[in-house]
């Protein structure tokens, strides 16, 4: 059996005001693994990170990093353990070269070795020319690769990514999620938070969706997508507007000139879509999911769990 | 090398680099306003004030003086540190790496210390402009000057832990640590006040310190140097514990 990288037994937190972010919750990430842990703001994601990176207190229940309890063995739990939080939380006084030597000091890593792990991370994340200017004078996306470097450079075997591409412009995201692959298939677990779902579907193998302090699924992401009972596809087309809005199929909708959805039940293949086109006499130029897959999937899982507190209230 | 000592070491550089980038701010202002007091007190007034325990006025209170910038700079250095890396959340780096409370602790009272080590070394070297400085016992001197700066090492970063916003890091030293050193015997022998308020001044702890430190620099003092050291230690003992429970419970840095 493979060792797991983290492992969450009956976790809760009610914090001071009376909120439950957790509700008991049990999660198993398996070394190796590229993970996701999704939900809604709110949903009690960073309650957990927070708990395992030991920024917040729990309430109940027991955590483990790499096999080390969190609350015995807390010292060598954390030596496995990097985390890119939310928010930017470096002092933007301090020098990105000093920032990162200082991180790896605090985890007993002499100072020449620090400077050469600090390099090597400087270098793959593209801020090795910026090593001796104060935090403050990067730009948004040079300050969230300098949280990511400074996360590894102790180079911990489980790495936590809290929305670690919010706000970062898509050639850079798409870098960063080579480099996260990258140091993914050199052997470092991560777990990823996004609310970019396509984010996940790209780069994670399994998904946990939390809500409510509530883990609603927890399994691959191949299973979950397999649950996925319907698609949204958007055709571009030439001619046949009229005709097409006409269509008594209640699945067919017409958005704009030339744009239409179609919706496609599990199974059901595109083959009878382009047949009914053909069929119009229209001209298909493009095709495209509406949305992504996970993140239908996600609100269709999201969604229900509210409908059912909605009646469960009603009761 | 031992990981915990690399982890105390790296908070300790990092405290003085910080205090050293901002020299205009840190060191600069004591040595500016303590040579005022010298000036002023000591040249312009003291010669009229006349003696003090068989000491000019200046000679009196230099010691004073000396531990007065000791005493505002550790405090200041700790509690505007840590306060800051609360605001600012880089405390959560701390707080996600595996170094122990004590050593967090430890790093940042020696980052207060050095501080409060460097200003009193410019404030002492200033002095000898104005007067000429003895050595009773150079033991006293530096057991004491360094016992102080921890224990306000401590207070600065109790004092941080509860701090929420800027407001909170700066009334504990305008409104307790002001008066409490202007009333400590800086300025004056406890001799010279009516018995009540000498007796009032034995409940202030600034009080034992400065006279501590003036028996080692004039070997004279108004309070036995026994208790002075029993207070100082006793005082450090208790808050180093207390900010160690803060720690743990995490009290201002983990929900």
């Amino acid at each position: 059996m493979t060792q797991a990288a983290l492992a969450i037994r009956g976790l809760t937190k009610t914090y001071g005001n009376g909120v439950n972010a957790l509700q008991g919750i049990d999660l198993e990430v398996s070394c190796g693994d590229f993970f996701a842990l999704l939900g809604p703001n709110g949903a009690g994601k960073s309650t957990t990170l927070g708990i395992v990176s030991s920024l917040i207190n729990k309430t109940d229940g027991q955590v483990s990093v790499m096999g080390y309890d969190l609350d015995t063995q807390r010292e060598q739990a954390k030596r496995n353990l990097g985390v890119v939080p939310q928010e930017f939380n470096f002092s933007v006084f301090e020098k990105v070269g000093d920032i990162l030597v200082t991180q790896a000091g605090y985890y007993g890593i002499p100072a020449r070795t620090a400077a050469q792990s600090a390099e090597k991370y400087l270098k793959a994340l593209g801020l090795w020319d910026k090593r001796a200017e104060q935090a403050r004078h990067l730009s948004g996306g040079m300050k969230r690769r300098l949280m990511i470097a400074r996360a590894l450079v102790h180079e911990p075997q489980l790495l936590i990514l809290d929305e670690p591409t919010a706000g970062v412009d898509i050639e850079l995201r798409r870098g960063m999620w080579q480099f996260f692959t990258d140091i993914n298939r050199e052997g470092k677990t991560i777990i990823l938070t996004t609310h970019y779902l396509e984010e996940a579907e790209a780069l994670c193998r399994n998904i946990a969706i939390i809500d409510k302090g509530r883990i609603l699924e927890n399994t691959s992401k191949k299973s979950l997508l397999a649950k996925l009972q319907q698609e949204t596809y958007v055709l571009e087309f030439e001619g046949g507007n009229e005709r097409l809005a006409r269509l008594p199929d209640p699945r067919w909708t017409l958005r704009e000139n030339d744009t239409v959805e179609v919706v496609i039940r599990k199974g059901e293949g595109l083959n009878a879509v382009f047949q009914t086109l053909e069929h119009l006499g229209v001209r298909v130029n493009s095709i495209r999911p509406k949305s992504n897959r996970l993140e239908e999937l996600f609100i269709h899982l999201v969604g229900k769990d509210a409908k059912r507190d909605a009646q469960g209230a009603t009761i | 090398m031992n990981g915990r000592w690399i982890a105390f070491e790296t908070i300790v550089i990092k405290e003085i680099r910080r205090f050293l980038r901002i020299w205009s701010q840190t060191l600069l202002p004591p040595a500016i306003t303590i040579s005022l007091y010298f000036v002023i007190f000591g040249n312009l007034i003291g010669p009229r004030i006349g003696e003090m325990h068989g000491f000019n006025y200046i000679e009196f209170i230099v010691p004073g003086l000396i531990m007065m910038s000791v005493i505002t700079n550790a405090y200041a250095n700790v509690v505007s540190s840590f306060f800051s890396m609360k605001f600012q959340h880089s405390i959560e780096e701390l707080v996600v790496a595996p170094v122990p409370n004590h050593v967090i602790l430890s790093g940042y009272i020696a980052g207060g210390v050095a501080r409060g080590l460097c200003v009193g070394l410019i404030v002492t070297l200033l002095s000898l402009f104005f007067t000429n400085l003895h050595v009773h016992n150079l033991g006293v001197i530096v057991s004491i000057v360094i016992l102080t700066a921890i224990l306000f090492s401590l207070g600065g970063f109790i004092n941080a832990m509860y701090a929420t916003k800027f407001d909170d890091i700066s009334i504990v030293p305008t409104f307790v640590l002001t008066p409490l050193t202007y009333l400590g015997g800086v300025f004056y022998s406890i001799d010279l006040l009516p018995e009540f308020w000498q007796n009032l001044s034995l409940i202030n702890p600034i009080l034992y310190m400065v006279n501590a430190f003036r028996f080692g620099l004039l070997g004279v003092s108004d309070i036995p140097l026994g208790v002075a050291y029993g207070m100082i230690i006793g005082f450090v003992v208790v808050l180093y514990v207390y900010a160690l429970l803060l720690l743990k419970r995490g009290v201002g840095i983990r929900s």
